[in-house]
């Protein structure tokens, strides 16, 4: 009851900031019933994966159909009945070459788009804004260290406590809102144990370790809401502890800043961990 | 040739055949220690599937179900059931199961270089077990992986359980070092006269691979293990950040473990497979050195490739790009094996009975475990993968739809030989295509749930993955029948089954076990056959 006051006092501001962006359709990222690919990507990080996966997956589709035709040959040819003397045959030099060969040629083609990817994946550009989320057990919280130290918690909303239209175990109560079209640093790390954040549609994971301050970066290029979860085993909650992430235009991500700073300096301690909150929480209820 | 399993058993012994219980408590024998190793690795390996059953009912739909929401409980089960099917089915299994037996009969030799040193490794692994078993009702449990990582093994769980299970492990890499030693000792030592190495049956030279992994790889482990273990009860903080220390050390102490040991687990069943395809083919395999050069090289690359487990932990990018490159080499010996054995086929005379037909699932079934792992080896498209399912889907691919059918193609093969009774044709098949059936429906598609987001070790997924998960455990219960048919099977054969020929299998093969009797008498080779 007294983290739903809270709930609805975010979804206000939120619906807010949404409704005075413009009216570009926002998707939902989240996965779907049956999937067999990937959530559809929202940077071009996860876009370059995808097209990479699709090279990968090609020519390993082609390698399995292959060994697969060899042995259904094998099966029906070669069979006691079909075939009842069998050759001594034990040695083909020319073979031997093709099949050591033709898969280092394949691997080169496998590598070179590879490596491409790696480093395009790992440069840090020019980062317009950063970003710094903490795994604990078993919530996130995060930092805007470009925005006076605006500091939230994002906490799993619990199945008897979910809006329509909440997805089960992804929705949060607070979400991390970022402007789009622009480079943003992540800083990840972990102040308990290992976890790890992860958002599918950004193409984006990476340890949160503690003791250590991990860097990625991601340009996110729809607007939108984008859902993840902790990717790391970090105990009994686990798979309890998600992530969501709001993508707006950048005039109301400057909008959402100005409120949000508001939001959590509002309550003591300036800042909105889940104890100072609870303690709000008690006092409206109080009233 | 050597005639000694014919010749009546001269009593040459100074004293009577062991006895009752101190025949197996006090063994120096090959052939029992080995029977004893496949008892108790069939009986964990009963174990093992029915956590993963309990696993895969949790799953079934969203929200709790079997468990009633118990999240502790459900990390123990994947934990248990990864140290489980690692530590006590299959690298028993393999190693010191078919090897113990079939190394010394296959070489010629009348029994392992050091008797009583195998024999403590078979009986050091209970204790292992009883601790390994304890932990899991020891306070909360270890809900840890059974990757064991730190902070969350050393500060996130607190209690007894951890430290049985690190005392377990280090039990249990006690009895794969003095095998190793024993192994090592014996190939080459005790090869009969004219079998140089180079004429050594492919099993044998697979257990050779794999015996040098164990030996240089499980000490690493010990070590990581030890400083957890003291971490976590003597004040050291390797792994604390708090203390200077790091928790990514562990992860590389534990992988520069962890791979080889991935390939102790697949090398004895391309061993075995290498026996059980030219016997039914009816003719020698192709590119013997191929193949025993492709064992090596996949043995030396597989310890510098360790990292490709930890792509997300924050490595330098150059570092991720070296490790791309080591890990896709491996696929090309693998290659030739693959290619070396449908090769051996090729122009066969072949018959399909139950080995042959675990022995070409395994081929079929690795090749589509080992693609999805050249994928994962890009470290770029590994982090959308990366701790999902696509990782869990790949791994079983190559464990339990490679190591496993290995399994059950030498048990297939050689249990004629151990029992002196003949498994039922009919029902070994069925056995086959009921696992073939099940373990790809529960494992493929795994690939959608990773390439969808959901991630591992989760007890709980959000609605979307239902569908998916409906099938895995449909699947996962599917195998379940089978494997009970199995064990029918096993207790048909053994107290049942038709009496099995010297060599039931005919003239394809062509190693020393089948010119003894079946069931091989307790003393083979004890003159020695010459190889031509």
């Amino acid at each position: 009851m007294r983290l739903l006051v809270n709930i609805w006092r975010w979804q206000t501001l939120a619906a807010l900031v949404m409704a005075s962006a413009l009216a570009v359709p926002a998707q939902a990222s989240q996965p779907t019933p049956w999937q067999i690919g990937f959530q559809p990507a929202a940077s071009t990080a996860m876009e370059r994966i995808a097209d990479f996966h699709e090279l990968l997956l090609w020519i390993i589709t082609v390698i399995v159909i292959f060994v697969l035709i060899l042995l259904g040959i094998v099966i029906v040819r070669f069979n006691a009945r079909s075939n009842p003397t069998p050759t001594r045959t034990t040695h083909n030099t020319l073979l031997e070459i093709a099949w050591s060969v033709i898969p280092v040629v394949i691997l080169v083609v496998i590598a070179i788009p590879s490596f491409k990817l790696l480093y395009y994946m790992d440069r840090t550009d020019e980062a317009e804004l950063t970003l710094k989320a903490i795994g604990h057990q078993w919530y996130w919280s995060y930092e805007y260290p470009d925005h006076d130290g605006l500091t939230f918690d994002s906490l799993m909303i619990e199945d008897d406590e979910l809006q329509e239209g909440d997805p089960r175990l992804l929705a949060t109560d607070t979400r991390v809102v970022l402007p789009v079209d622009t480079n943003i640093r992540l800083l990840i790390t972990a102040d308990d144990v290992l976890h790890a954040w992860a958002v599918p549609a950004f193409g984006v994971k990476m340890d949160a370790v503690p003791g250590q301050l991990n860097e990625t970066w991601v340009r996110v290029n729809k607007e939108g809401v984008y859902y993840g979860q902790c990717s790391e085993l970090c105990g009994v909650n686990h798979g309890f502890m998600p992530i969501a992430v709001e993508v707006v235009s950048k005039e109301a991500f400057a909008a959402w800043v100005e409120q949000a700073k508001q939001e959590f300096a509002s309550e003591p301690g300036s800042t909105g961990t889940v104890l100072e909150r609870l303690v709000v929480a008690l006092d409206a209820g109080a009233e | 040739m050597s005639d000694t399993g014919h010749a009546a058993h001269a009593d040459s012994h100074a004293h009577a055949l062991p006895t009752g219980w101190r025949r197996y408590l006090y063994s120096t024998n090959h052939k029992d220690i080995g029977t004893m190793y496949i008892v108790f690795a069939i009986t964990f390996g009963l174990v093992g599937g029915l956590m993963s059953i309990i696993m895969r009912a949790e799953l079934m739909e969203p929200g709790a179900q079997v468990l009633g929401g118990d999240n502790q409980l459900f990390n123990v089960l994947i934990s248990a059931h990864g140290l489980i099917m690692v530590f006590f089915l299959i690298m028993p299994a393999f190693i010191g199961g078919f090897g113990n037996w079939f190394v010394p009969l296959m070489i010629g030799a009348p029994d392992m270089a050091f008797p009583r040193l195998n024999n403590i490794s078979f009986w050091v692994l209970i204790p292992s077990a009883l601790l390994m078993a304890g932990s899991l009702f020891a306070g909360d449990g270890p809900g840890v992986g059974w990757t064991v990582y730190a902070p969350l093994s050393t500060s996130g769980q607190p209690g007894v359980a951890v430290d049985m299970v690190i005392l377990a492990l280090h039990l249990a890499g006690v009895s794969s070092v003095l095998g190793a030693i024993n192994f090592i000792t014996t190939i080459f030592n005790m090869r009969a006269p004219g079998m140089t190495l180079h004429k050594m049956p492919l099993f044998v030279w697979a257990i050779l691979v794999t015996t040098f992994l164990l030996l240089l790889s499980l000490p690493v482990l010990a070590g990581a293990i030890t400083m957890l273990l003291t971490d976590r009860n003597f004040g050291t903080v390797f792994f604390d950040a708090a203390g200077g220390g790091d928790p990514v050390l562990y992860q590389h102490l534990f992988w520069f473990f962890g791979h080889p040991e991935v390939y102790i687990l697949i090398l004895p069943a391309f061993g075995v497979i290498s026996q059980i395809i030219p016997t039914f083919s009816k003719k020698p395999v192709f590119g013997y050195l191929g193949m025993v050069y492709a064992m090596v090289a996949i043995g030396v690359i597989g310890f510098v490739v360790w990292a490709h487990h930890m792509y997300t932990v924050g490595m330098d990018v150059d570092t991720r790009a070296y490790f791309i490159a080591a890990t896709m080499v491996i696929a090309v010996p693998t290659g030739i094996k693959i290619f070396s054995w449908i090769a051996t086929m090729w122009g066969g005379s072949i018959e399909f009975k139950t080995p042959m037909l675990w022995s070409v699932g395994l081929i079929f079934l690795f090749t589509v475990g080992g693609v999805t792992g050249v994928v994962l080896s890009n470290a770029g498209v590994d982090i959308p993968f990366h701790d999902t399912y696509y990782v869990v889907g790949h791994f079983h691919y190559v464990l339990s739809l490679g190591a496993v059918f290995g399994i059950f193609a030498a048990f297939y093969y050689w249990i004629g030989k151990m029992s002196g009774r003949q498994y039922n044709e009919t029902l070994g098949k069925l056995h086959f295509w009921g696992t073939f059936i099940g373990v790809n429906l529960t494992f493929f598609p795994m690939h959608f749930l990773g390439m969808a987001g959901m991630p591992r070790r989760v007890p709980d997924y959000p609605d979307a993955y239902a569908g998916w998960n409906m099938v895995a455990s449909i699947g996962s219960y599917i195998s379940a029948a089978a494997t009970l048919l199995f064990v029918y099977i096993l207790f048909d054969t053994v107290f049942r089954g038709k009496k099995c020929a010297d060599n039931p299998w005919g003239e394809g093969a062509t190693t020393l076990e089948w010119t003894v009797a079946s069931p091989a008498p307790f003393h083979t080779h004890e003159i020695m056959p010459r190889i031509k």
